[in-house]
């Protein structure tokens, strides 16, 4: 299998970039369609009703741009850090207590104006992020810690500390449940709901609000700072030779600082979402599994922003679609969708390579055909 | 007396909360030794916990279900060996695509056949491991000293416990003593010189993953059908990332990893006890931020305040052989 060596100069970037994630890709859904036959399902209904409830009506649409969102912030948060070779698996930690940084801000400073709470409130949520990274990536740096052990202690560490500070100092003390008071009305994030009015379509309720635009927005963000920027050139050095990048000058620990930083950022603007545009309140766990679903996100898109917006918008798929497939199938729990992630990530970080040599010289050997014809 | 029954049950249950991590820790030196990174216990440990309950639970029989989940770690660990040796892919990946894989899939397939939110049933006595308490346990319990350390310390445990403790020794010799250790520590430093010996590299790394497939499936059965009589969801809760951290805090040798288990153990034993205690001075603490105390210890001691971890030194890199 690997006896095959292909040029990889011949390969057009089609082939690399497209094909071979759609293969891999594709045979992960399949493996998932054969789990959702273990469990006693038919995997076509599900998948009818996966389109139904992700595309079908306007009001599951909105609710797949919603999911696209928080995914988009997630995914960029595992590449960005992984451009260094950092595997920051925080992300799920980083965005609960990104949340805490948009909830004290809008909380304190709701008495100015509204475009400028809403700006301190979004660099509150990237700060208390990045603080939440910083701590793993200075002990990789400095002590050798491995940042995937840390960072996933920094996850179990976020939740008990967010329970503590829910259940005991910042709860609505009003309400059993563990969550804070509400944010003022005047400052939450215009939702699609509003938009929709304009556009003459009229739908009850939808998470979807301007959050999406911020993440549009960190996509061009992202791709400007690691591509066009002196500083994303170091990062990547550090990433892809540490050692001829301290040759070349640059530092690897404050680059990994940096990086794991900005990563930690973007996973807490998260919390931009879930708390100044959805539910306006800090709730027990409500990060959901965001963090972990953004490393499948990533490595499907190649850790790059051209591939992390489509792979969001399928994992926002999967997600209300997904949520369709429980309300209507017994057997399915959300669960299932998370085995369906750890698959995507199998086949599409993984096992890369599996396929990739035979389908990269079944097309140079299809092209060379024509040239020479 | 008191004081001293106190401590005796505090150390029977850092024996007992250690098992998992020793049994994840030996299988994560086999893996490691090897040069493969392994954070894919957290996971294994998880679908062991799963299989071996449902298996007990179908088959009435917990050897047959830690059977079952031998078979079905290994396999795990072969996914990961096909994955991360054979095809070269990124090993860290690797690990994480299972982890999440396996949280997923036990409480989905826990929820479409029980029906339960991510429960399997109780299983009955015949169905689990029961405690086993030694010859003359109860008659040498009234002597001090001895009694307390016969009957109240080292009787009265599963055997999952009995042989988590066994294992150490005998990882010590296989990896130090016999020739399979010498390779299987030199296809971690040097794959390239033990491939110009003669001995496949491939080959040693799968056999380790397979040694480190058996050693993880007790960890998960400990769980599920001995000091739980039942699978439920995410029941392994960072004890693979734990025992991974002890076996990088004792430096990937069987001794010392377990002394470092031994000491998550008796934390997080000693964070149960604390739950709900007043102390002096600080008065109680509340339990969201006790239960977090193994976790923040994890950081502590892999930020290596009692000296820099040396890694094997072909950790995490594909072997490519040259042609």
């Amino acid at each position: 299998m690997s006896n095959i060596v292909v040029d990889k100069s011949k390969v057009p970037w089609w082939v690399s970039n497209v094909i071979v994630p759609l293969v891999n890709l594709t045979l992960a859904l399949l493996v998932s369609g054969l789990f959702v036959f273990i469990a006693g399902e038919n995997p076509i209904e599900a998948v009818k009703l996966i389109i139904y409830g992700s595309f079908g009506y306007i009001q599951g649409f909105a609710y797949t741009l919603y999911y696209t969102t928080n995914f988009i912030f997630t995914g960029l948060a595992f590449a960005v850090a992984f451009h260094c070779r950092l595997f920051n698996i925080g992300g799920e930690g980083q965005a609960y207590i990104g949340g805490l940084g948009v909830f004290l801000v809008a909380i304190n400073l709701s008495f100015l104006p509204v475009p400028i709470v809403w700006l301190l409130a979004i660099f509150g949520a990237f700060l208390f992020g990045a603080a939440w990274a910083y701590i793993p990536a200075y002990l990789q740096s400095k002590r050798g810690s491995h940042v995937v052990i840390t960072t996933i202690m920094f996850n179990f560490i976020a939740s008990s500390l967010m329970i503590f500070l829910l259940v005991d100092v910042i709860r609505d003390t009003n309400q059993m449940a563990p969550h804070t008071v509400k944010l003022p009305e005047e400052i939450w994030l215009p939702s699609f709901e509003a938009f929709s009015g304009i556009l003459g379509i009229k739908i009850r309720y939808s998470p979807l609000n301007l959050t999406f635009l911020l993440a549009i927005a960190s996509l061009f963000f992202v791709w400007f700072l690691v591509w066009k920027t002196k500083w994303g050139y170091e990062m990547r050095a550090v990433g892809h030779n540490t050692q001829a990048a301290i040759y070349a000058g640059i530092s690897p620990h404050k680059n990994i600082i940096i990086a794991m930083c900005i990563s930690g950022g973007l996973a807490g603007l998260l919390g931009v979402n879930e708390i100044l545009g959805v539910s306006h309140k800090i709730q027990a766990g409500f990060p959901a599994g965001y963090g972990f679903t953004g490393i499948a996100v990533a490595l499907m898109g190649r850790n790059h922003p051209i591939g992390i917006l489509p792979a969001a918008f399928l994992f926002g798929i999967l997600y209300q679609g997904g949520s369709e497939v429980t309300f209507e199938m017994p057997n399915i729990t959300r669960y299932m969708f998370v085995a369906v992630q750890g698959l995507i990530i199998l086949f599409s970080g993984a096992l890369e390579n599996l396929f990739r040599p035979q389908i990269e010289s079944f097309f140079v050997r299809r092209l060379n055909r024509e040239v020479n014809a | 007396m008191e004081f001293l029954s106190d401590i005796a049950s505090l150390i029977n249950s850092t024996l007992r909360i250690s098992t998992p991590l020793v049994f994840a820790a030996m299988a994560g030196i086999f893996a490691e030794r090897s040069g493969v990174i392994d954070f894919s216990l957290e996971g294994k440990m998880l679908m062991a916990a799963f299989v071996a309950a449902v298996g007990s639970y179908y088959l009435g029989n917990p050897w047959l279900g830690l059977l079952l989940a031998i078979i079905v770690c290994v396999c795990l660990s072969m996914l990961h060996g096909f994955a991360s040796v054979t095809h070269k892919g990124d090993q860290v990946v690797s690990c994480v695509a299972i982890n999440i894989l396996i949280i997923g899939l036990t409480t989905a397939l826990a929820a479409a056949w029980f029906g339960q939110a991510g429960l399997t049933p109780t299983l009955n006595e015949d169905q689990r491991f029961l405690e086993i308490h030694l010859p003359f346990s109860d008659a040498l319990r009234d002597i001090p000293v001895i009694g307390t350390l016969y009957s109240d310390i080292l009787s009265g445990h599963y055997i999952f416990v009995y042989l988590a403790y066994l294992s150490v020794p005998l990882v010590f010799w296989i990896v130090f003593k016999t020739s399979f250790g010498l390779r299987l520590r030199a296809v971690g430093e040097n794959p390239s010189a033990v491939d110009t010996a003669g001995i496949n590299v491939f080959t040693m790394r799968y056999k380790a993953l397979a040694i480190n497939g058996v050693l993880i499936a007790f960890a998960g059965a400990h769980l599920s059908t001995a000091v739980n009589a039942n699978f439920f969801r995410e029941m392994s809760a960072g004890r693979g990332y734990l025992a991974l951290a002890a076996m990088i805090f004792g430096k990937w040798h069987p001794k010392t990893a377990l002394i470092a288990c031994l000491l998550f153990g008796f934390t997080d034993a000693l964070q149960i006890r604390l739950q709900g205690v007043e102390l002096p001075a600080i008065g109680e603490i509340p339990v969201q931020l006790i239960q977090a105390i193994p976790y923040v210890l994890t950081v502590v001691l892999l930020a290596g305040f009692v000296g820099k971890a040396i890694a094997p030194n072909a950790i995490g890199q594909p072997y490519i052989k040259e042609r």
